[in-house]
């Protein structure tokens, strides 16, 4: 069985094909091709950008998925793509490439859930069988564990997604935002020495971010660290002469408020998810996600799971960060089960939770 | 991966007579069995280890701001009559709080008999699984659970009432503490004859507010749906409990409409 995998919820674009051997061996990647929508430093991605990004990329991208995949249109079983949550513009751009496709070549579609694709694609790439997840990105933030055939949230934001809330940070100091943003605070973040103190938000297995986006914000506007000029003199400056200008100067660089900003929000993350192991009883973790590529949360989840005697699975940005091959993966197990979507019902929606997907392929 | 070892004790309780024994690893801390003062009088040793994942600044913040919020609130309820266990002993600071000192913190605590309600439920939940009943047992079964539910909501009231919210309500934080003696089960049915006693205020805090206290609850409401999915349909009783208990709830109850209705949490389909 073959399947196109097609995800634009939020600013990438990601089409991806895999395989089910009919034997039952491994599933395997036959294409998997991102193109992400950058927004100028300072800026957000607005959904009207994204969703015209989308529009112009789409063909393109699925003609060289195919060739890259070796197959041709005949082989392939089933269209998969994302039914939400997400931004709506961008996610109707992709749906309606996904009906013309499947009207065009005859073949079925495959709604899926977004945060459903993220788990799927992180079992069958870490192995991990039944663990606690934690999905974080730029929209969501979740811990959530399997049981009796839906994927429930145990706990998530009450406000914003910690990936909003970091990108959003980046726009305050004026980051760039390619290859993305929280890619580039993680950087800024390793030359961060001096913790400053924020507010730490957990209500049960649930957190907060918004409070302390506007902390850290109303501390760089304090210590004038925001805007371009200083952005500009953050690329200027090498490594070492800002470690000499630490070492003399007690007030926090804007190293220190990535570092900050990183260190709580992440503790905050790892408690959660520690809380929920201890709750539904598991030693497994699985963190899936954009913010599931940063190194420094990959290390705390691994020194909490080790200290609870379990381990933690992750994935690199091939896998972590929205794709097509994840909502191929996920579409293609329900597809399994006998699942589809009709072609009027094919419609997208931005409020579409994790729990209400009923997950028919696992027992 | 390995086996898993649990942190080395902090002094004095590396050296007790019999050692304390390990019952639970929560997320946050340890819990031991213990004697206070007398070997023959049990109690709860609490110890919040280091967390080595969090940076050292943050985690003393945490580790010391936490048991000390902890010790407040156990106080304070003790002295308004409400069933927690009693607070014996507290170190916040790990051996002094000498910069190389142990990092953790440790609090002591009257022993509580009885099991938790998470343990009761869904020992309850597999032995209907097992039962082929009529109607009339299924509601007589049910209307131990209503009553068990009604009455976790009582409690959750009483400890409203005097101020202290829980800030993490799971059915792992209520107990069930016989009265009187053990009672024997028959046939893994489990007994819910008993006090409800309040337990784990790691993450209580000292507040009136109707936000706060609806929060407590919805989180409650939460826990149950995703733990126990049998139990969930009667939640309505633990909020007649609650709705009784004091002259508040109703308030609170209200704004529970309103958290419930919030944000992300709100399924925007039909």
């Amino acid at each position: 069985m073959i399947a196109i995998g097609m995800e634009g919820s939020a600013n990438k674009l990601g089409i991806g094909i895999m395989l089910h051997p009919k034997d039952g061996s491994p599933p395997q990647v036959l294409a998997n091709i991102r193109h992400t929508y950058v927004s100028p430093p300072g800026e957000g991605f607005l959904p009207k950008d994204t969703a015209r990004h989308h529009r112009s990329w789409v063909v393109k991208l699925v003609k060289q998925a195919l060739k890259e995949a070796k197959v041709s249109v005949d082989d392939v079983d089933c269209i998969c793509f994302t039914k939400g949550p997400g931004m709506g513009a961008p996610l109707q751009s992709v749906v309606v490439a996904a009906r013309m496709l499947s009207l065009l070549w005859g073949k079925e579609l495959v709604g899926v859930n977004h945060c459903v694709g993220h788990i799927e694609m992180g079992r069958l790439i870490t192995g991990a069988t039944n663990p606690v997840v934690l999905y974080v990105s730029g929209g969501n933030t979740q811990v959530i564990a399997y049981s009796s055939q839906r994927y429930r949230i145990f706990g998530e934001t009450l406000d914003m997604a910690v990936g909003n809330c970091l990108d959003r940070f980046a726009r305050t100091l004026h980051i760039s935002n390619d290859p993305a943003p929280g890619y580039n605070i993680e950087q800024l973040a390793k030359q961060g020495t001096q913790l400053v103190d924020l507010p730490y938000v957990v209500k049960g297995m649930d957190c907060s971010f918004s409070g302390i986006l506007a902390a850290i914000d109303g501390l760089a506007k304090h210590w004038g660290l925001g805007g371009e000029e200083k952005a500009r003199e953050d690329i200027m400056q090498t490594a070492d002469v800002k470690a000499a200008v630490d070492s003399s100067d007690s007030t926090p660089t804007r190293a220190d408020l990535c570092f900050s900003l990183q260190e709580t929000v992440f503790s905050m993350l790892v408690e959660i998810t520690e809380r929920a192991m201890a709750h539904v009883g598991s030693k497994q973790v699985l963190i899936v996600g954009g913010v599931g590529s940063n190194e420094r949360l990959q290390e705390m989840m691994g020194i909490m799971a080790r200290d609870r005697g379990g381990s933690v699975y992750a994935t690199d940005e091939r896998f972590c960060i929205d794709n097509g091959i994840m909502i191929a993966q996920a579409g293609m197990l329900a597809y399994g089960t006998g699942f589809r979507t009709p072609l009027s019902e094919s419609t997208c929606t931005q409020r579409f939770r994790t729990d209400e997907v009923f997950v028919k392929w696992r027992d | 991966m390995g086996e898993y070892h649990p942190p080395p004790l902090p002094s004095p309780f590396n050296n007790t007579s019999p050692p304390p024994t390990l019952l639970t690893q929560g997320a946050e801390a340890h819990l031991y069995k213990t004697t206070s003062l007398d070997p023959s009088i049990p109690a709860a040793l609490k110890i919040r280890p280091s967390k080595p994942y969090r940076h050292p600044t943050l985690d003393r913040r945490l580790t010391r701001q936490r048991i000390i919020q902890e010790a407040r609130c156990l106080a304070k309820l003790v002295r308004e009559g409400v069933s927690v266990p009693a607070l014996l002993a507290i170190d916040w600071a790990g051996h002094g709080g000498e910069e190389g000192g142990w990092g953790g913190a440790w609090l002591m605590m009257e022993w509580i008999e009885g099991s938790v309600v998470r343990v009761v439920l869904e020992k309850w939940e597999a032995w209907m699984k097992d039962q082929t009943l009529d109607a009339a047992s299924v509601e007589k079964e049910e209307k131990r659970v209503r009553g068990l539910l009604r009455q976790m909501g009582a409690a959750i009231g009483v400890l409203h009432k005097a101020g202290v919210v829980h800030g993490d309500l799971t059915t792992s934080n209520l107990m069930l503490r016989p009265f009187g003696t053990e009672v024997v089960e028959d046939d893994g049915n489990p007994s819910m004859e008993g006090d409800v006693v309040l337990i784990d205020f790691g993450l209580a805090s000292q507040s009136s507010q109707d936000e706060d206290r609806a929060v407590d609850l919805y989180v409650l409401e939460r826990a149950i749906g995703s733990t126990h999915p049998r139990s969930e349909p009667m939640f309505e009783e633990l909020i007649l409990g609650y709705r009784n208990s004091y002259k508040g709830a109703v308030s609170a109850l209200k704004r529970l409409e309103d958290v419930r209705m919030r944000g992300r949490k709100r399924s925007m389909l039909g």
